[in-house]
């Protein structure tokens, strides 16, 4: 049980500010995702936490206690790397006794010790095995066993599923979510597979640009995605430009005058407009505050269908329908949004909601 | 050396392949005739790379038995052991073997001990002159030689270097250094920078690390560099007649006296003499280089 916090830490790689102030606490048992896109900072986060990294400025605590002069073989932390990184020169067991027997831990001990991560990673019969010997999922459950014998404060998991097929992506992130809530282990989790996060993180942290971006809670940051390119990298979103008109207290967007009751904006305001496809719905043609325009594609995703509606000259507009809803391709529909958000600039973004729309999310 | 030939043989072999396709070659009779010819013509080829190579060991190996061998003749008319006991009465000749084998360990362990670090700091750290200093190692052996050790030797008679086992071990880390930098420097390269990471996480300490992990994993790659290392020291001789000369007489040496003031068959005892700890070590070398050393590269 521990927690971990991370005070201002920025990182440069010579003159570039590869992460830029970047706080945030990870509570004790909690497994808190880094989300970002390739060369956000995410896993050069990690590695300062590990040890891996020099840091420019900032600090790095485990229960109140700053370990960034600490050598990362003096931390408690364990790392799981990206490529396995298990010695193939040594059997599985000796990867995964390799930082007990450093210990000088007795035998019998180790024998024990090692066995039981075995048995936790669900491979207690490959300890006579060289990894070469192991497939891609087992390995990266073996490299899991020799981090969490070592009893860690924090584990660190530097995008360990990524080099696995799909499929066993998500059962091995189903297995460590298992074991990680089991022993309650601090862990925070780098990934770049937004999915991924959502469906493992007590609480992700997306980064952009070394900045973080947003900390919250899955559904929190699918729902209220407090920066724009937070709402764009998580999940499927409709981004449109849209304008405040305060002279008829209502948002303008693509041609439709949305009502607003209260806004602070100033009149002419440049607003960018975020819509969840499943916060779409199909209307009656003509009706008030909604978009019209020719179905350009209908695509069977199975459990539901995604209709793309071409606006004008302008963007097209993902909506998700169930998939008994007929809408035929080439078809003139009215597309009516139960919410949305509304960006102003680096605010934080307003929810609109619209009354009288035959469909609601529960927000 | 076995190993040329058969690597030859695969590219004919190679070769024949590629007509399979039938471009030119229409009727399957006509192709299995021409299959036939190129596998004539491989097996040629290895043999007469066979005699090209082999050929004058074998002959080297015969005269060192023969005890009469004159004319046109085969093989010599009478076989002979003889000359094993000349050569082992020729003066100086213990001296010179203990002096040979001893220099070429110091040299190879010398230059392991030197190159090692050096080859695992090229492998891991980007730092100015990385590049240069990398091709510098094989600059002294890009040069005819003899210019370079008539410098030497001059700066050693400064020094009192020549005419002595340091001077000896100095010239010939002049050919081991290329070596023992560049093998190793490749071997480290290749093992992931990753391992290491995690046996530090793990909670080893660098050197631990270098030791328990790095070294094991390059140790195939280390011991065929030490290897050639061994048998590049042990065959030098434009050096370490130089330097050595006249008191620091290595085996190399005195063959050449032999071949040259003695009957040719003792010249030829001599260079089987010399052959056979070279050739050992490259048996073991390659041994060392396809079993263990594929296995564990493979395997990361």
């Amino acid at each position: 049980m521990a927690e971990l916090a991370l005070r201002n830490l920025v990182k440069y790689y010579g003159a570039v500010q590869a992460v830029r102030d970047i706080s945030l606490t990870v509570a004790s048992g909690e497994l808190l995702c880094i989300l970002g896109p390739s060369g956000c900072g995410k896993s050069t986060t990690l590695r300062m936490v590990g040890g891996f990294e020099a840091i420019y400025s900032g600090d790095i605590t485990i229960d109140g206690r700053s370990v960034v002069a600490l050598p990362p073989n003096k931390r408690p932390t364990a790392m799981v790397f990206q490529k396995y990184t298990l010695w193939p020169h040594m059997r599985v067991w000796d990867n995964v006794a390799f930082g007990l027997k450093l210990r000088r831990l007795p035998k019998v001990e180790i024998e024990k010790k090692v066995g039981g991560a075995l048995e936790m990673v669900g491979l207690p019969d490959t300890a006579r095995r060289y990894p070469s010997q192991l497939s891609g999922g087992e390995q990266q459950r073996i490299a899991l066993a020799r981090a969490l014998v070592l009893e860690p404060k924090v584990l660190l998991l530097d995008e360990p599923l990524s080099n696995l097929d799909a499929r066993l992506r998500v059962r091995m992130r189903e297995e460590i979510k298992r074991i990680q809530r089991r022993i309650g282990i601090t862990s925070v989790f780098v990934t770049h597979d937004q999915e991924e996060a959502l469906s493992i993180a007590d609480r992700i942290a997306v980064m952009s640009k070394g900045v973080l971006e947003q900390l919250d809670t899955p559904s929190t940051i699918y729902a209220r995605p407090r920066t724009l390119f937070v709402a764009d990298f998580i999940g499927t979103m409709n981004v449109l430009d849209g304008r405040y008109r305060r002279d008829l207290r209502a948002v303008e967007v693509a041609g439709t005058r949305f009502p607003v009751a209260d806004a602070c904006w100033p009149d002419g305001q440049e607003l960018r407009i975020a819509i969840r496809p499943e916060d779409l719905a199909p209307v009656a043609l003509q009706t008030p505050g909604s978009f019209r325009g020719p179905v350009d594609v209908v695509m069977d995703l199975g459990h539901f269908h995604q209709v793309e509606v071409i606006l004008g000259a302008g963007p097209l507009l993902k909506m998700f329908v169930p998939k008994e809803t007929e809408i035929a391709t080439g078809e003139t529909i009215s597309v009516a949004p139960a919410r949305c958000l509304a960006y102003a600039g680096n605010e934080e973004p307003v929810e609109l909601t619209f009354a009288n729309q035959p469909h609601f999310t529960s927000s | 050396m076995a190993e040329l030939p058969a690597r030859l043989g695969a590219e004919i072999e190679y070769g024949i392949a590629a007509p399979k396709g039938g471009v030119w070659l229409g009727p399957s009779g006509g192709e299995t005739a021409l299959r036939a010819v190129l596998i004539i013509l491989k097996w040629l080829t290895l043999v007469a790379l066979a005699i090209f190579i082999l050929g004058p060991l074998i002959v080297m190996a015969i005269w060192a038995f023969a005890g009469q061998w004159t004319g046109t003749s085969l093989l010599p008319q009478v076989w002979s052991l003889k000359w094993w006991p000349d050569v082992w009465g020729l003066s100086g000749i213990t001296d010179s073997i203990v002096l040979s084998l001893q220099t070429a360990t110091v040299v190879m362990l010398l230059s392991t001990v030197i190159c090692l670090p050096a080859a695992y700091g090229f492998a891991r750290f980007r730092f100015a002159g990385r590049q240069t200093l990398l091709l510098a190692f094989l600059a002294a052996n890009a040069f005819p030689k003899f210019g370079l050790y008539v410098t030497i030797l001059t700066v050693f008679y400064e020094i009192n270097f020549n005419d002595s086992v340091q001077g000896i071990v100095a010239i010939q880390m002049l050919e081991t250094l290329v070596f023992m930098i560049w093998i190793p420097t490749t071997a480290f390269q290749n093992i992931d920078s990753g391992l290491e990471e995690a046996a530090i996480d793990a909670g080893c300490s660098r050197f631990g690390t270098f030791m328990r992990i790095t070294l094991p994993l390059a140790a195939p790659a280390i011991a065929v560099a030490m290897l050639l290392s061994f048998v590049a020291a042990l065959d030098e001789s434009q050096g370490t007649l130089l330097v050595g000369l006249p008191d620091h007489i290595t085996m190399p040496l005195i063959m050449y006296n032999a071949v040259n003031s003695y009957a040719q068959p003792e010249g030829a005892v001599f260079a089987l003499m010399l052959s056979i700890p070279s050739l050992l070590l490259l048996v073991v070398a390659q041994f060392l280089a396809r079993g263990r050393g594929v296995r564990i590269l493979g395997a990361s």
